[in-house]
């Protein structure tokens, strides 16, 4: 018998199935992976520290660059600790709209997700299917804000501007073509032996471990744990619509994979719910100390032109305190722990990102694998590196 | 829920919340502070009880604190009542309660903080994101590196006295 000896497998940052700059320490045994050392960092870009130097306002699109792929989400979390320091609740119409535009965010985010993940396992025809229907969601990004994907649409107080004309029609569009989408991808993987080779049984965790591991979002749910924060602390009206918490049992790739596809179908009822629950109506607060005046009053209102000019010169100010805001983005919990001084910007603004406090699970899942199936498992897991290293 | 008892800002709520309760029964000694604001309770602790308190409130079958869910640290030296400097966070949640609390423990530059990875392994890469942007030691730590600056990095960039736009000085330049 020859001797095998072990060998160190450095993977990343720029290999194209770690979804960003993700470096990984692999030790192997042949094809076995013995040791796994996850080293992140390589995108870190001071976005907690940015925002303390920023007025409340002008932080917004610096969340964007979080996690690149649900920016809304980004948005919204910030923008409810703001408020609830504040203690102001938005308007009716800015919540369904913030509500409809972060489940359209969710489709976004699993559709990428789905197309990569499938992609990194060789499934080549799926990525191009889930782009089609993401430059769908870009498109209504686009719409109302201008951005395709830096969008900051959501502000203190409300929203940067109503939906434009047309806007109803472009979703009422998406919403009818967008099931039998979701049954071509699932007729192209969920049955497909190939597909279930490479994900049923790997990567799997049991519920208690994951939950010591704070994993959250369709990773948790995977593991048959229902804790989705919509439902256990419903922010922007969640607890008013219907839609179900999809779960997994063995908490493997494969589980994972039907959970967001399930997902996918869900956020299309809530998406629909919004629209037919969309009544005209006021989009912000009715304070001139956090939003400004239309535009058309500052020619002829002193008071309006004031309030335009303490708020683009000044900001407002918060009372001095400390809140915790959690939602639920496409990756799980996304919490912002937001400590206020009475000034007019933030002191500490923390980002509880669900990739970062996943992507830990990682060595758990692979450790005593084959090196293939750190592939599935990456991708299993849904990780933005932007969020991860802030 | 007992959380939503506390009212308005600053104020003490008449009724302290369950959390609060229990661990001033088990912890009496331990307690430094205890906030409501926003309907969220805040609770201050002596760092020796910290994992002890943990684990205590995670194993108590009425309260169930199961899910760590953050770490992170605010470095308070520009606020108004700013000795100890450093605060370190934790966001804890019960899955089965739907109750979340905050802990706090308060130390200065250079003490450390027990670890809590003993207790939630989740606690492992946040608390070396906090020594890693503040600079605080965690004692008892598996792998106390840091992790989002690279491993030569001086100081530590959360810090309050650490320039926002700042170019790290590498070499330096001869005279003419």
């Amino acid at each position: 018998m020859t001797e095998t000896k072990g060998m160190t497998l450095n993977m990343g940052p720029q290999h194209p199935s770690t979804h960003g700059v993700l470096r990984l320490l692999l030790e192997l045994d042949g094809e076995v992976v013995l040791r796994c050392t996850p080293h992140i960092g390589y995108l870190h870009t001071g976005i907690e520290k940015g925002l303390e130097s920023k007025r409340f306002q002008q932080g917004i699109p610096l969340t964007d660059r979080l996690d690149y792929l649900a920016p809304l989400s980004n948005n919204l979390v910030l923008v409810l600790a703001i408020e609830k320091a504040l203690g102001i609740t938005v308007p009716e119409r800015a919540q369904t709209i913030r509500v409809l535009l972060t489940e359209l965010t969710r489709i976004n985010s699993h559709l990428v997700w789905l197309g990569t993940h499938a992609l990194d396992l060789g499934a080549m025809s799926v990525f191009l299917y889930c782009f089609r229907e993401r430059e769908q969601i870009l498109d209504m990004y686009e719409a109302v804000s201008g951005q395709r994907m830096m969008s900051s649409y959501f502000r203190v107080g409300g929203l940067l501007a109503d939906l434009p004309p047309g806007f109803e029609q472009q979703v009422e569009e998406f919403l009818a073509t967008f099931p039998s989408r979701v049954a071509e991808y699932e007729a192209l993987l969920t049955t497909n032996p190939l597909w279930r080779q490479r994900t049923v049984g790997i990567g799997a965790i049991k519920a208690a471990d994951a939950i010591a591991l704070g994993l959250s979002g369709p990773s948790l749910r995977a593991c048959g744990v229902a804790y989705d924060v919509r439902k256990a602390q419903p922010y922007c009206g969640y607890e008013r619509y219907e839609f179900d918490v999809p779960q997994g049992r063995v908490g493997d790739v494969y589980d994972r994979y039907t959970v967001r596809m399930e997902e996918l179908k869900q956020s299309h009822r809530i998406v629909t719910q919004a629209l037919h629950r969309l009544q005209p109506g006021p989009i912000n607060v009715a304070d001139p100390k956090l939003v400004p005046p239309p535009r058309r009053l500052l020619k002829t209102s002193m008071e309006a032109l004031i309030h335009h000019f303490k708020l683009y010169s000044e900001g407002f100010q918060v009372p001095a305190g400390e809140v915790y805001q959690p939602i639920e983005s496409p990756k799980g919990e996304l919490g912002v722990y937001l400590v206020t001084d009475g000034s007019n910007r933030p002191y500490r603004v923390h980002y509880r990102a669900p990739s970062f406090v996943n992507l830990q699970a990682l060595p758990r899942m692979v450790e005593g694998r084959l090196v293939a199936d750190v592939v599935a498992v990456i991708g299993s897991l849904d990780i933005v590196l932007g969020e991860i290293d802030r | 829920m007992s959380e939503r008892e506390g009212q308005e800002a600053g104020q003490e709520s008449p009724v302290e919340s369950l959390t609060t309760q229990h661990l001033r029964k088990q912890f009496p000694e331990d307690i430094l502070d205890v906030k409501h604001w926003r309907n969220e309770t805040t609770i201050v602790l002596r760092p020796a009880a910290l994992v002890a308190a943990c684990r205590f409130l995670r194993d108590d079958p009425e309260l169930q604190f199961d899910f760590l869910s953050s770490v992170t640290g605010v470095d308070r030296m520009q606020l108004p009542d700013c000795s100890p400097r450093f605060e370190v966070v934790y966001h804890l949640y019960s899955l089965h309660t739907k109750r979340r609390v905050r802990l706090k423990v308060r130390v200065d530059e250079g003490e450390a903080v027990p670890s809590l990875t003993e207790v939630w392994p989740a606690a492992n890469w946040h608390e070396r994101e906090v020594f890693d942007l503040f600079g605080v030691p965690f004692t008892g730590h598996p792998d106390l590196r840091r992790i989002l600056m690279p491993e030569d990095w001086e100081g530590h960039p959360l810090r309050k006295d650490y320039p926002v736009q700042a170019t790290p000085k590498w070499w330096e330049e001869e005279p003419a």
